[in-house]
């Protein structure tokens, strides 16, 4: 998962190593925490399988990206394998260089290219306009997780269990709102990408 | 019952039920969240110390009235617990002290990456390195079965990828912790280090570490995996981890307890294997350990020396040593240079107008110099703001403006530091710049919180590390204290305020204090309306862009300002800054006056 400091991503990569983990695999994952949250790029590492001894994913070995934004998508993608699968948040956030100025943000076909030279299997999704039509931007995360729970191998009730631990009381609807609207809006995106791997 | 844990929330659980009923910490990353998810359990006694020295002598004096304690600090805080650590070794203990200290290798969100493995030998005490979260739970209880078994200190090593990474824990259930005997037992030859009581105690040092030797031999987590004989690996930490990767059918001598070394189950391993390879992130402190036995053994002549291991850097290190045939690894993804994206003060942070004051002070003669220090203030380093010219580590900023001055540098010379700062060791060189007669500036950037690490409270914040209400130590008080007159408090939005306070304070020959307060944005502040920018009045000067503020946008020749990201009138720095008037704020003059009488109040 990568992103922007600040765009939930180190809750969202929570609940997935823990869902993860209910669902019976080994589970390691790595956040940037510190300095790097202040607005800066980040990135999670998130790794299931019977028995996981790094807790990083080696560059170029990654199953799937998890992108929150355009430009981190374009920036991580060659942690992915190739042929890997990139869900790719259609939002911008300027970085410092570009808001003043200095520098330009990629154009969208640009983004593209980058993410095709990896692989085939990208999708760019709405999931800052469905936190927009949910009235607040902070559900991004879980409207990425309902995107990305439905090409994972993990059963929905494994994610109803275990999301309300990861968020407060009082928004526990609005975001259980957000993770179905993410997975309302993945058919399209299931049909474009395989999913991988099978329950267990 | 099986817990997904990060390696600090680990440790405390492995603290807690260790029967820790004292613990004491100064924020610092990757070690933060182990004193927060102390503070949470009843019946331990759980502290944000002012500094990292006084955690160390707070967890000692809880070790000799019996108390099992634990001390935890970044990598850096031992620096400057390091008096007290060394004391502590000297005197040994009552009750178990464990200090943890969290390295960063690869300087996620450091200052610099020294491997504090040293300290153990340095210190002459034993030290555990965890490499996943189930072990860090529990060398836990066995840290400070050591500990008492052997009267010293342990120190427990962990690495950023540790502390930060989560990993599953089987975690039995039903553990109640043990309540241990308290009470000062007076013995003035091990706890009064004069001369003649500290000459014997080295002696018992030197047996406690042949002793501590034998013990390690049979260390239930150092662990032999039997694999094929060409390659031996010795390893320990998250180093460990990527070594199993990378030579699945290796040996293995894993170590959990790196010092002391145990010589005899390293050289029983020697013996089943054709050639030993370390890997170990940082300084080659395993490889020296066996060179020095007379074993040969390699590792940084394959591994790097600086920055942290990877799966990566371990392939591409030793592929002379591959047991198996290397898995393919795909080329670079794309040669597309992207615009880079560093972190960055927040919009609203109360940084930043003081931070664009020195800005343009240090564009006018006589020129300005900025010594600086750690916090998130230190990120002014970047463009545009630029303003700081040292950063070394906590507390040097003051010290630093004293030397500069009396070195004779003419420029005006204004200290920065930040509230959490001062109080952990700012305090002493202010006290060193009224004693000597200095004339240095110092600026507190009061944010109301140790911001960097994710707010934790301090002694001038009055929050106590259970978020409950504490004794509050006002700053301005110390400063007025020690002996400076001229103390000022200015709202942190307050630009022309902060710009003239500032210009006033460097051009008088006596010491000076200027309090910039004003709360972290990001700590439950609520938010106002986002401004906006006129752009038919707009002129397209870009003066606002120096400010680095993220919600400023130049598009086409003029600036807009991002709604999603404004913070609106609780800042409105923007607003002072603009020569052309173009951004407005209603309620600006309003918020001007309730800070003015804020600052009578203080």
């Amino acid at each position: 998962m990568a992103g922007v400091g600040g765009q939930g991503i180190v809750l969202a990569s929570d609940a997935l190593a823990e869902v993860a983990m209910l669902a019976g695999w080994d589970v390691k994952k790595s956040d940037a925490l510190g300095m790097a949250q202040r607005g800066g790029s980040v990135v999670s590492h998130i790794r299931l399988g019977d028995k996981v001894y790094s807790p990083m994913i080696e560059k170029g070995k990654a199953d799937i990206l998890l992108a929150f934004e355009k430009l981190e998508g374009a920036r991580w993608i060659g942690h992915l394998a190739p042929g890997g699968i990139a869900i790719v948040n259609d939002q911008a956030i300027l970085p410092l260089s570009v808001s003043s100025g200095a520098e330009a943000y990629p154009a969208d076909d640009e983004i593209v290219g980058i993410l095709k030279s990896r692989t085939e299997r990208f999708f760019v999704a709405p999931g800052e306009a469905i936190a927009r039509g949910l009235g607040n931007i902070r559900t991004l995360n879980m409207i990425m997780l309902g995107f990305l729970s439905t090409i994972l191998p993990i059963d929905l009730e494994m994610w109803r269990e275990c999301i309300p631990r990861y968020v407060p009381s009082r928004f526990l609807e609005l975001n259980l709102r957000a993770f179905a609207e993410g997975r309302a809006r993945a058919p399209e995106m299931v049909a474009r990408l395989r999913p991988v791997g099978t329950t267990r | 019952m099986k817990k997904l844990l990060s390696g600090n929330e680990a440790v405390a659980l492995g603290a807690y039920h260790a029967g820790v009923t004292v613990a004491a910490a100064y924020p610092g990353t990757p070690s933060t969240e182990i004193l927060e998810n102390l503070a949470r359990f009843d019946g331990i006694y759980a502290e944000w110390s002012t500094n990292e020295k006084v955690a160390m002598e707070v967890g000692m004096g809880a070790a000799y009235g019996g108390a099992r304690a634990l001390v935890s600090m970044k990598h850096v805080g031992l620096n400057v617990a390091s008096d007290p650590f060394f004391g502590a070794s000297v005197t040994g203990i009552n009750g178990g002290l464990v200090v943890l200290s969290a390295d960063d290798p690869g300087m996620h969100s450091s200052q610099n990456e020294q491997d504090n493995r040293h300290y153990a030998k340095f210190a002459k005490v034993p030290m555990l390195e965890p490499a996943d979260s189930q072990e860090a739970y529990e060398l836990m209880s066995l840290a400070f079965q050591v500990s008492e078994d052997f009267d010293t200190p342990v120190l427990f090593r962990t690495t950023t990828r540790i502390s930060h990474c989560k990993s599953v824990v089987d975690v039995p259930e039903g553990l109640q912790p043990q309540p241990r005997p308290i009470g000062f037992k007076r013995d003035r030859q091990k706890y009064v280090m004069v001369p003649s009581h500290a000459r014997p105690r080295h002696a018992i040092m030197e047996e406690r570490l042949a002793k501590l030797a034998a013990y390690s031999e049979s260390f239930p987590h150092n662990k032999m995996i039997a694999g094929e004989r060409r390659l031996g690996i010795v390893s320990s930490g998250v180093a460990f981890q990527y070594a199993r990767e990378v030579f699945p059918d290796a040996s293995f001598l894993k170590l959990a307890m790196p010092y002391p070394l145990p010589e005899k189950l390293v050289r029983r391993f020697r013996r089943q294997v054709d050639q030993i390879v370390v890997v170990e992130e940082l300084d080659p402190f395993i490889e020296e350990g066996l060179r020095a036995m007379g074993i040969k053994a390699d590792g940084k002549r394959y591994f790097p020396i600086t920055g942290e291991l990877s799966v990566e850097t371990v392939r591409k290190g030793a592929p002379t040593l591959r047991l198996a045939p290397a898995p393919s690894r795909p080329g670079e993804a794309t040669a597309v240079k992207l615009p880079a994206r560093p972190p960055r003060l927040c919009p609203g942070c109360p940084h930043t107008a003081a931070n664009y004051a020195l800005k343009r002070l240090s564009l006018k003669a006589p020129g300005l110099v900025v010594t600086g220090d750690i916090g998130c203030y230190t990120l002014a380093v970047y463009p545009p703001l630029q303003t700081l010219d040292t950063t070394a580590c906590m507390g040097a900023s003051i010290g630093q403006a004293l030397g500069l001055e009396k070195a004779g540098v003419q420029s005006r010379i204004v200290a920065v530091i930040g509230d959490s700062t001062f109080m952990h060791s700012g305090i002493t060189p202010l006290v060193d710049v009224v004693y000597n007669q200095g004339k240095t500036t110092v600026i507190i950037l009061d944010n109301g919180t140790t911001a960097m690490t994710g707010h934790q409270g301090h002694p001038a914040t009055g929050v106590s590390a259970r978020g409950e209400q504490a004794q509050r130590v006002p700053l301005e008080d110390i400063c007025r204290g020690a002996g400076v007159k001229d103390v000022n408090v200015v709202d942190a939005f307050d630009l022309p305020l902060i710009e003239s306070t500032i210009r006033r304070c460097t051009e008088t020959a006596a010491p000076s204090v200027i309090i910039v307060r004003g709360d972290c944005v990001l700590n439950g502040k609520v938010f106002g309306t986002a401004l906006a920018v006129d752009a038919d009045i707009c002129n397209g000067c870009r003066s606002c862009l120096r400010l680095g503020c993220a919600a400023l946008v130049k598009e086409g020749k003029k600036v807009r300002i991002d709604a999603t990201l404004c913070v609106g009138e609780i800042c409105g720095v923007c607003v002072l800054v603009c020569p052309q008037k173009a951004i407005q704020m209603k309620h600006k003059a309003g918020a001007r006056e309730d800070a003015k009488n804020a600052k009578h109040e203080a």
